[in-house]
């Protein structure tokens, strides 16, 4: 009886409050709203806007040309072969930054003081940034200065002289940087595997490669989506190593697609139109990629 | 007693036999943690060493870092423009994620799911298609070509991590806290300043360190949004001056800018390599 009067009367008061405590979150998140909505929705309308409108650098919004910026953009003599390079280039690098954090977890993964010494090891050149990284090995990969100096200028091997040898320079470069970054993430995965699950498979004798492939595979699939989508979405987006390490070069061999929006909008051209289309292509090829891998990923679960 | 004897130096032998046994394992993970460190060993001891080209022909010194300080604006000013940027991003990265993650922990009001999905859909979106739009918006609001501009625009970028890791931070803290707090007279505000922060703390320390990291070592940002050589960033300064004397590229000054870029980020990652390890363990990062 008395449950159902005291909350009739209590309701008004109730809901006063959850108003006033909605309020307060909303206040509590407007710092950040202001951000995202200033910073992050604000400019994603205004490049939709740019790739539909004729936008000098330095002239300002000159008016409405809606399909000519992709027209332009997509007809490029760079387009195609920056697309094709980047996919090269993101397909190797993700390979093996996949295999090799996985690799490299597997090998620290229990606890003993070499081990924490080689995951210090492995992890530090991740504190570096990319750019840091980048003009490192350009000095180590120099003819002149580097400490393999000696031994490719006798081989006649210019590191990042050919097309072929800047790119597999740029991977190492990458590999370098990140594999450390991807070990901790598949550590975190590792972590997730029951160790039942381990002992259940010994004592049925399955061997290491057994377990491996039936145990740690199967329950690692959310840490390889995710890892999976951050080396792709990190690679298709690569600009810092190239831009210090060749510049694109040798002959516009290694251009990438943002390395191409750059330089429509910074280099020569000065056109935000049309590195605003090549934005937005972009942006678009990437939300189909993300979400066609989170499904690849998803799906077996759900069956 | 002969017993014991005996046995203690076959146990030490044994020993010895299995760490033996495993010695191509030393080998290789020791040439692994060589391909790992050597690249940075071999910059920093270069950076001081005699190198024709250099400032630094004769005999070991700091002439490379005097090429630093001569050129331009000098070194110490773009390590200040750094250490300004980075400490505005870190600071605000720091409110902003505190703030906005006790609103997500603790508050439900509207738009809570749409402002979080937003912000985790930073994520999808190309940093360099919003960097263009940002070059346009930012001049319009005369924050164009200014360190503090880039700091909110790095700020922006750290979001998703931070307000996912704070949130979660607070999730972890029991609401029985909560309501202890405020039967004792508290309100949202002084709960969150006297009983949550201190809880909150490791967390907080991870979201600083990644902010630093990123702010510190951004590239693309800077060189997008800064049109000023004086108001440079140090990745930004080090990459231009490779090939400022006649093309020809001084090596060993850029050994030297590389050792400043990267000092501070290894020695506050080996300080806080727990926390920086904690980032992720503590799920930030689980599917």
């Amino acid at each position: 009886m008395t449950t159902s009067t005291v909350p009739q009367a209590v309701r008004p008061m109730m809901r006063r409050r959850r108003r006033q405590k909605a309020a307060v979150g909303w206040l509590y998140a407007a710092p950040m709203t202001l951000i995202v909505v200033g910073l992050f929705v604000l400019p994603l309308l205004l490049v939709l806007q740019m790739s539909a409108s004729n936008w000098p650098l330095f002239g300002g919004n000159q008016g409405v040309n809606f399909p000519q910026n992709f027209v332009r953009a997509v007809s490029s003599p760079r387009f195609v072969p920056a697309i094709v390079f980047t996919v090269q280039y993101t397909v190797i690098a993700t390979v093996l930054l996949l295999l090799l954090g996985l690799g490299l977890a597997l090998l620290v993964q229990e606890s003993s003081r070499w081990k924490g010494f080689l995951r210090t090891a492995i992890l530090v050149p991740s504190a570096l940034g990319l750019a840091s990284a980048s003009l490192l090995f350009y000095v180590l990969y120099s003819p002149l200065v580097g400490p393999f100096a000696g031994l490719t200028n006798s081989l006649g091997i210019d590191l990042l002289g050919t097309p072929v040898s800047a790119l597999w320079s740029t991977v190492f470069l990458i590999v370098w940087r990140f594999s450390g970054f991807y070990m901790l993430l598949m550590l975190v995965g590792l972590q997730g595997v029951p160790e039942e699950l381990y002992e259940a498979a010994r004592t049925d004798g399955a061997t290491s490669w057994q377990i491996f492939r039936g145990v740690t595979l199967p329950l690692l699939r959310p840490t390889l989506a995710l890892t999976s989508v951050l080396a792709i979405t990190g690679s298709l987006l690569a600009f810092d190593q190239f831009y210090i390490l060749t510049k694109g070069g040798p002959d516009n061999s290694t251009l990438t697609v943002v390395q191409l929006i750059y330089n429509s909008a910074f280099q020569g051209q000065n056109d935000l139109g049309v590195a605003g289309a090549l934005s937005v292509i972009v942006l678009i090829a990437l939300v189909i990629i993300n979400a066609i891998q989170l499904k690849a990923f998803r799906a077996p679960d759900e069956e | 007693m002969t017993a014991i004897a005996s046995r203690a130096p076959r146990e030490v032998s044994l020993a010895r036999a299995r760490h033996l046994k495993r010695l191509p394992y030393y080998v290789a993970t020791a040439a692994i943690a060589v391909v790992f460190l050597y690249p940075m060993v071999w910059t920093l001891i270069s950076s001081f060493s005699p190198q024709p080209g250099t400032n630094q022909t004769a005999g070991w010194g700091i002439g490379n870092y005097l090429t630093l300080q001569r050129y331009q604006d000098g070194i110490v000013q773009y390590f200040l423009n750094s250490l300004l940027e980075t400490g505005i991003c870190v600071v605000l990265t720091l409110v902003v994620s505190l703030f906005g993650g006790y609103a997500f922990a603790r508050f439900s009001f509207p738009g809570k799911r749409i402002l979080f999905g937003a912000t985790l859909a930073i994520l999808m979106v190309p940093y360099a298609s919003l960097l263009i739009p940002l070059y346009v918006l930012l001049n319009r609001v005369s924050l164009g070509n200014s360190l503090i501009g880039v700091a909110l625009v790095l700020t922006m970028l750290q979001l998703p991590f931070s307000i996912f890791m704070m949130r979660n931070a607070f999730e972890s803290i029991p609401p029985e806290l909560d309501e202890a707090a405020e039967i004792d007279g508290c309100n949202s505000f002084t709960l969150l300043f006297r009983v949550l922060l201190p809880a909150v703390k490791p967390g907080m320390i991870t979201v600083g360190l990644f902010a630093f990291l990123a702010a510190w070592n951004d590239f693309l940002a800077p060189l997008i949004l800064l049109n000023d050589s004086t108001k440079a960033t140090l990745p930004l300064a080090v990459a231009n001056l490779r090939g400022q004397v006649q093309g020809v590229v001084d090596y060993g000054a850029t050994e030297a800018g590389v050792v400043v870029l990267a000092l501070p980020c290894v020695a506050l990652f080996l300080i806080l390599q727990r926390h920086y390890v904690r980032g992720f363990l503590s799920g930030a990062f689980k599917g």
